[in-house]
């Protein structure tokens, strides 16, 4: 059925691709056209990044137009199979990519990873957070834990992924910096976002990993607690929200998403894509598009990007080695 | 209730509104009629229109109208051509075609759209009374419930299994579970069965199959067989109206499939494919003697039951999505994502915070339903009329579709191949007299069973959970005596007569 997991991050992307519909050609335009290969369906979590990116472009006169492809197909596997195919013809392509390149080139599910690309930019990223209901006796990750250390494997933390997946990680994440064995909770695994939130307020599950933008809304409207947030520091968009972190836990991971182009490109092509990114990030076009999908700006460009794509690497594929996932 | 249909009726009865009504049905309709473009892609697409409008309530009329247009739309193919073009109107297509081929399209239409009708305003009835107390309802369903729920659809099956195909048809069955599994699983993120190849990796996708076995092989029969004409009647589309005594027949399916249609919407994940299943099972259980084998012959009961149930559950997929904000189904995940970006949030606080966004859309929901049902009746003989195009025009213009609509979906080549195989391959499982229906609802229903029996079995470490949860050992024997009730009544039947021919 519906494989791309219709959360609420994704959904959120997609609609407000169009938003800014009000700038007019202000700055000087840096390029003529951009053309955005998407992994992924339409209406999906890459399918908003790259058309709110785009839109966000044009809208601020920093290119003439955007064109969208959605090349579906081997988790994105088809997409990166055909930039690298076609990388000759490819010099006014960026493909969007997430995390999920990063975890389905370890299990082998994508047989290339992005060293056969060539990583111009992330650009923005979504915080994970495990939440509770919001009329749980669970008050902090410390109350989680205790309860979890008492009632074993009863105390089941779900996610919208499968086991292996990224909200199993993540949460694999926070329980190994909390001295617990990553591989020893139960973890249910859902379809998609909205099906694992159900099934935390069903009762079924008693916390939920899942994206922080996607629990500050439900927070919001006082359906979940949120008991931490991986970032480094508190996020301004939920202030009262308190990172793993400040509760002795070092837990952080960022779901980023950025963009890739064909291998081989010409180092100064490459840099005229980052300096547009650049640009793009500081107009008012882009903080309405990224406002609106509730992510964290995390630019980071060219080798910086590939020490952080190397780094995220490292973390998730030695914990995934001890999780047995590889 | 009264104070908030009056503002909702304020908000929702202005020009602009009512025109935004009006748009919504007209495009859905028309994009829903083709197969492959189902309501999400449709309301994607519609995205972006909808936000440049500013206002949430005059958006959320626009894309409410859209999803019920598509839906009311996506009949069409499937009666007139044997191509669903979503899982919500396959078990439309188990009797809405072969009551077109009988030469009675018109009428299947105007069941099909007075069921829908029927259902949606009914769907909408119960949300507007019952939306705040069943946010609570839709949580009472855990992973076992669900899965016990896909096995009492998957008994619908037993329909299909007329005299002497009951093993055919479980082969079927089997066969669409087993495709079912194709893809990354459940349980981990491996791919299973795909063989190496990386289009398989996320599965079969449900419209190629659909076309594959529905609609191609349809085309491939037509071409092989130039007696067969597309309608049955020589091209003359008969019968437009619905007898009174027919009325009388559909009335009651309509009315128990309207709610047992709707309860099944709210839950989240079930939604309108389940529901149609599930309307169609339950019915053909309840007629009785001649009626019972009409199903799946051109029964009005078999189109009107599956028809009513799709619509009402989509009115009650919005339950979870206004009052927890929980997406219960994509289509409805992309309205919330619509709705986030207007920044209204969904959620118990709605109704306070925005009563008049929350009554605005209940509101647009009659009068898109209104809407559609005028705006359908008096074109049904048009539509119709597609079937009385001569054959070597209609043969490519279906294949035309059938390639566009699996295409569409993916935008991958690789979909077409695996259409064109597997549309062999149902055409000699047709010759061979093998029901096809029962392995497409196998597929649909099988990855949604698997999922949830194996989160079942890891909360409960086991089958305790088909002990320790009364529900699921309810809808287990449920299903059990669904499958069982058929054959028993035949063979009671055939009892029966033997007694009477030895009295002779």
């Amino acid at each position: 059925m519906n494989t791309y997991g219709w959360t609420r991050r994704a959904m959120l992307a997609a609609a407000t691709a169009t938003l800014a519909f009000s700038g007019m050609a202000k700055a000087d335009q840096m390029m003529g056209q951009v053309h955005f290969l998407i992994p992924g369906g339409a209406g999906g979590g890459w399918d908003g990044t790259a058309r709110g990116t785009g839109e966000a472009l044009v809208n601020a006169g920093l290119i003439g137009s955007a064109t969208y492809e959605n090349l579906s197909g081997g988790g994105g596997g088809v997409a990166i199979a055909s930039l690298i195919e076609n990388a000759a013809s490819s010099d006014g392509t960026l493909m969007v990519n997430s995390t999920p390149i990063v975890i389905r080139a370890l299990t082998g599910e994508i047989s290339q990873s992005f060293r056969d690309l060539t990583p111009v930019a992330g650009t923005v990223g979504d915080y994970a957070a495990i939440v509770v209901k919001a009329d749980s006796p669970i008050t902090s990750m410390a109350d989680a834990l205790a309860m979890y250390r008492a009632d074993g494997m009863d105390f089941a933390i779900g996610g919208g992924s499968v086991p292996g997946g990224m909200d199993h990680l993540v949460a694999a994440i926070v329980m190994q910096a909390a001295g617990e064995d990553p591989t020893a909770f139960n973890y249910i695994g859902y379809d998609a976002g909205g099906e694992a939130m159900a099934g935390l307020l069903s009762g079924e599950i008693d916390a939920l990993s899942t994206g922080f933008s996607e629990a500050i809304a439900l927070s919001d409207q006082g359906v979940v607690r949120i008991l931490g947030v991986t970032a480094p520091e508190r996020v301004p968009a939920s202030a009262d929200t308190p990172t793993f972190a400040e509760q002795g836990i070092d837990a952080q991971f960022v779901n980023w998403r950025g963009f890739f182009a064909a291998p081989g490109m010409d180092g100064a092509k490459v840099q005229a894509y980052q300096d547009l990114l650049a640009a793009m990030m500081e107009t008012p076009e882009w903080e309405t598009v990224r406002a609106s999908m509730g992510l964290v700006n995390i630019y980071r460009p060219g080798a910086e990007f590939t020490e952080f794509l190397e780094a995220q690497e490292t973390q998730l594929g030695d914990l995934m080695r001890e999780l047995g996932f590889l | 209730m009264i104070e908030g249909l009056l503002l909702g009726l304020a908000a929702a009865v202005t020009p602009f509104n009512l025109m935004m009504v009006v748009m919504g049905c007209v495009i859905g309709t028309l994009i829903g009629m083709l197969p492959g473009l189902g309501p999400m892609s449709i309301i994607a697409i519609m995205i972006p229109i909808a936000i440049s409008i500013g206002d949430p309530a005059s958006a959320l009329i626009l894309l409410s109208g859209v999803y019920y247009g598509a839906i009311f739309g996506g009949s069409t193919s499937s009666i007139l051509l044997n191509a669903p073009g979503v899982a919500g109107t396959v078990a439309t297509s188990f009797d809405g075609y072969p009551m077109a081929r009988k030469g009675m399209a018109g009428k299947a239409l105007t069941i099909a759209a007075v069921a829908s009708f029927a259902g949606g305003t009914i769907g909408t009835i119960l949300l507007m009374i019952f939306a705040p107390a069943l946010s609570s309802v839709a949580l009472l369903f855990h992973s076992a419930e669900y899965f016990a729920l896909m096995v009492v659809g998957l008994s619908a099956i037993a329909a299909f299994a007329g005299t002497g195909q009951v093993g055919k048809a479980l082969m079927m069955t089997i066969l669409g579970l087993m495709m079912g599994t194709v893809g990354e699983g459940a349980l981990s993120n491996m791919p299973r069965f795909t063989f190496g190849i990386m289009e398989l990796q996320s599965g079969f996708s449900f419209i190629t199959l659909a076309m594959a076995m529905f609609a191609l092989p349809e085309a491939l029969f037509l071409v092989m067989n130039p007696g067969r004409a597309a309608t049955g009647a020589g091209g003359k589309i008969t019968n437009l109206r619905i007898s009174r005594a027919e009325a009388r027949t559909i009335a009651p399916v309509i009315g128990r499939q309207s709610i047992q249609g709707f309860f099944i919407g709210v839950l989240p994940g079930a939604g309108a494919t389940i529901a149609s299943f599930l309307g169609y099972a339950v019915e053909r259980n309840l007629a009785k003697g001649k009626e019972q084998e009409e199903f799946g012959h051109g029964s009005i009961k078999g189109l009107a039951a599956p028809e009513s149930a799709n619509n009402a559950a989509c009115s009650g997929s919005f339950v979870p999505l206004l009052t927890l904000g929980i997406p219960g189904s994509g289509t409805t995940a992309i309205l919330l994502g619509a709705l986030l970006a207007l920044s209204v949030t969904p959620g118990p606080r709605l109704m306070i915070d925005e009563p008049d966004v929350f009554w605005a859309v209940i509101i647009s929901m009659y009068i898109g339903n209104l809407v559609l049902l005028m705006l359908n009746l008096p074109l049904i003989p048009y539509i119709a009329k597609i079937l009385t195009i001569p054959r070597q025009y209609l043969i490519p213009f279906i294949l035309f579709f059938t390639l566009m609509g699996s295409y569409i979906g993916q935008n991958n080549s690789t979909e077409l191949l695996i259409l064109v195989g597997f549309g062999v391959i149902a055409t000699i499982l047709r010759f061979a007299d093998y029901p096809l229906a029962p392995l497409l609802i196998g597929f649909i229903l099988g990855t949604m069973m698997e999922d949830n029996f194996a989160r079942a079995m890891q909360l409960y470490r086991g089958f305790d959970f088909i002990l320790e949860r009364p529900m699921t050992l309810a809808l287990l024997v449920l299903a059990a005596i669904l499958v069982v009730l058929p054959s028993y009544r035949a063979r009671r039947a055939r009892l029966r007569a033997a007694v009477v021919a030895d009295g002779d």
